[in-house]
């Protein structure tokens, strides 16, 4: 679906050509940021598949409420990107961001006016189901069962960290607006 | 640029999205049909990341140092009073195994045994920690132009850690030993019965298919096997516990704070994992054309 936005004019000059487009591209970068941090090793926390899957965040937040500076290439971009980092079976983390991308675009218009704690509710339906799939494919594609605690795990982190990694967009978000 | 009509870029754009979907499908096949293929994108991917890598754990480093160091000035009455303990038992190790080395020298001097040769290690540096619940991997920050090849053991100070999975430029990945597809030929050493070390994913792997009738019992000390090639005989790798599902061995190494390991070459070239098998295959490729 293509945004109802409609698009500001172009900028002529380079200065604002550049500025305009370090403005569209700070949300991925700031998400493949938040990917590459939590590769840190942090201790033991980490280990048990304590880290929240940042990217589903990402893109759930911006597809939600400024769903031009989340375009499906760069979700799909995202979930190469962990794939490889996280040599997981290639593809699983692509299709799970672009299907949370598609869902959130069909929910877009009802859940953006809702208040935060309905969006998260949300957030928290959309990684629940996804990150299921996630265990599905890779039980499918590695042909041995997953063990499902720190899937689930994975799943309450990941939930849990939204409202900190919200507060974060919302700040770039805010820098953004042109001035 | 070429200039499209407004229904005709939307109906493009609501194509984008099924297109990657189908897009991500492919990937999944390509994938599972070509692991050297991938393989090469992801240690390429990780030469990029580990400079950068080894740049942030520096200060993260530095602040679990700093949260270490605090929980031992809590601790450092009840700490002091074991470490007194424990010095005392290992001084009387310690004069047993110098005189065990003196009786061990003699008696090699007696059969002109010819001592263990000292294996080639790289030392190197663990900067990030990227497997995700699914994965129990680690990054090593190298050096270029270093010695490390795939499937060779990593050990930290306590014992082993993992074996090398894939190796890049200035970055490897290794493969711990908990990780659900690592599997490990181990020994008993109490009764001599050879078993297979095998990741779950959790902190504990399984040990597995011993052969003879005598079980492992909890609190014997587990170390590597030589079978099929794979690891040298010896190295120390944990001990058994009783698990709730079965026998499940603790690991000697502290696979949770990982700061430095050792890859060892011991030269050996056994059994690997089925996709290591094609490497050799693809260098004469290489080479020839």
């Amino acid at each position: 679906m293509a945004s109802p936005v409609a698009r500001p004019p172009q900028p002529r000059g380079l200065w604002a050509r550049l500025d305009q487009l370090a403005r569209a591209s700070a949300p991925a970068a700031l998400a493949v940021l938040l990917l590459l941090a939590t590769g840190l090793p942090l201790g033991s926390a980490a280990r048990e598949g304590g880290m929240p899957l940042t990217p589903l965040a990402a893109v759930f937040f911006w597809t939600l409420y400024r769903p031009g500076l989340m375009p499906p290439w760069v979700v799909f971009g995202l979930g190469v990107l962990a794939d490889l980092l996280s040599a997981a079976p290639l593809g699983v983390n692509a299709l799970i961001f672009l299907l949370l991308h598609g869902g959130v675009m069909t929910q877009r218009r009802a859940l953006a006016k809702q208040s935060f704690l309905i969006v998260w509710i949300g957030f928290a339906l959309f990684a629940a189901a996804l990150l299921t799939l996630n265990w599905g494919m890779r039980t499918l594609l590695s042909f041995t069962i997953q063990p499902v605690t720190p899937g689930l795990f994975e799943c309450g982190v990941t939930i849990a960290a939204y409202p900190l990694l919200a507060w974060l967009f919302v700040r770039l978000e805010r820098s953004l607006e042109p001035v | 640029m070429i200039q499209l009509s407004v229904p005709l870029r939307q109906a493009l754009a609501r194509l984008v999205l099924p297109a990657l979907i189908a897009a991500s499908f492919g990937l999944m096949l390509i994938g599972k049909a070509d692991t050297v293929l991938v393989e090469r994108l992801r240690t390429q991917l990780a030469d990029v990341v580990v400079p950068l890598y080894a740049v942030l754990s520096r200060p993260i480093g530095t602040v679990r140092d700093a949260i270490a160091e605090v929980r031992g000035l809590i601790l450092l009455r009840s700490e002091n009073a074991r470490l007194r303990e424990e010095n005392e038992r290992l001084r009387r190790w310690y004069d047993r195994a110098l005189a065990l080395e003196a009786e061990n020298r003699a008696l090699r001097r007696v059969l002109n045994a010819p001592a263990d040769p000292t294996p080639i290690f790289t030392t190197a540096r663990v900067v990030a920690d990227v497997g995700g619940a699914y994965a129990r991997s680690a990054l090593l920050a190298l050096e270029p132009n270093h010695a490390v090849r795939k499937g060779q053991v990593a050990v930290d100070a306590a014992g082993v850690v993992g074996r090398v999975s894939e190796v890049g430029n200035r970055s490897a990945r290794l493969l711990l030993l908990t990780d659900i597809n690592s599997r490990i030929p181990v020994l008993v050493e109490r009764t001599g019965t050879r078993a297979i070390l095998a990741g779950t994913n959790a902190p504990r792997p399984r040990i597995q298919y011993w052969t003879g009738p005598e079980q492992p019992q909890p609190g014997d000390r587990i170390v590597t096997s030589s079978e099929a090639g794979a690891m040298p005989a010896g190295l120390p790798v944990g001990i058994v516990r009783e698990g709730r599902t079965g026998l499940e061995v603790e690991p000697f190494a502290d696979l949770d704070r990982l700061d430095f390991v050792r890859v060892h070459d011991f030269g050996l070239s056994g059994i690997l994992s089925p996709d290591a098998v094609v490497r050799p295959v693809q260098r004469q490729r290489r080479t020839g054309g």
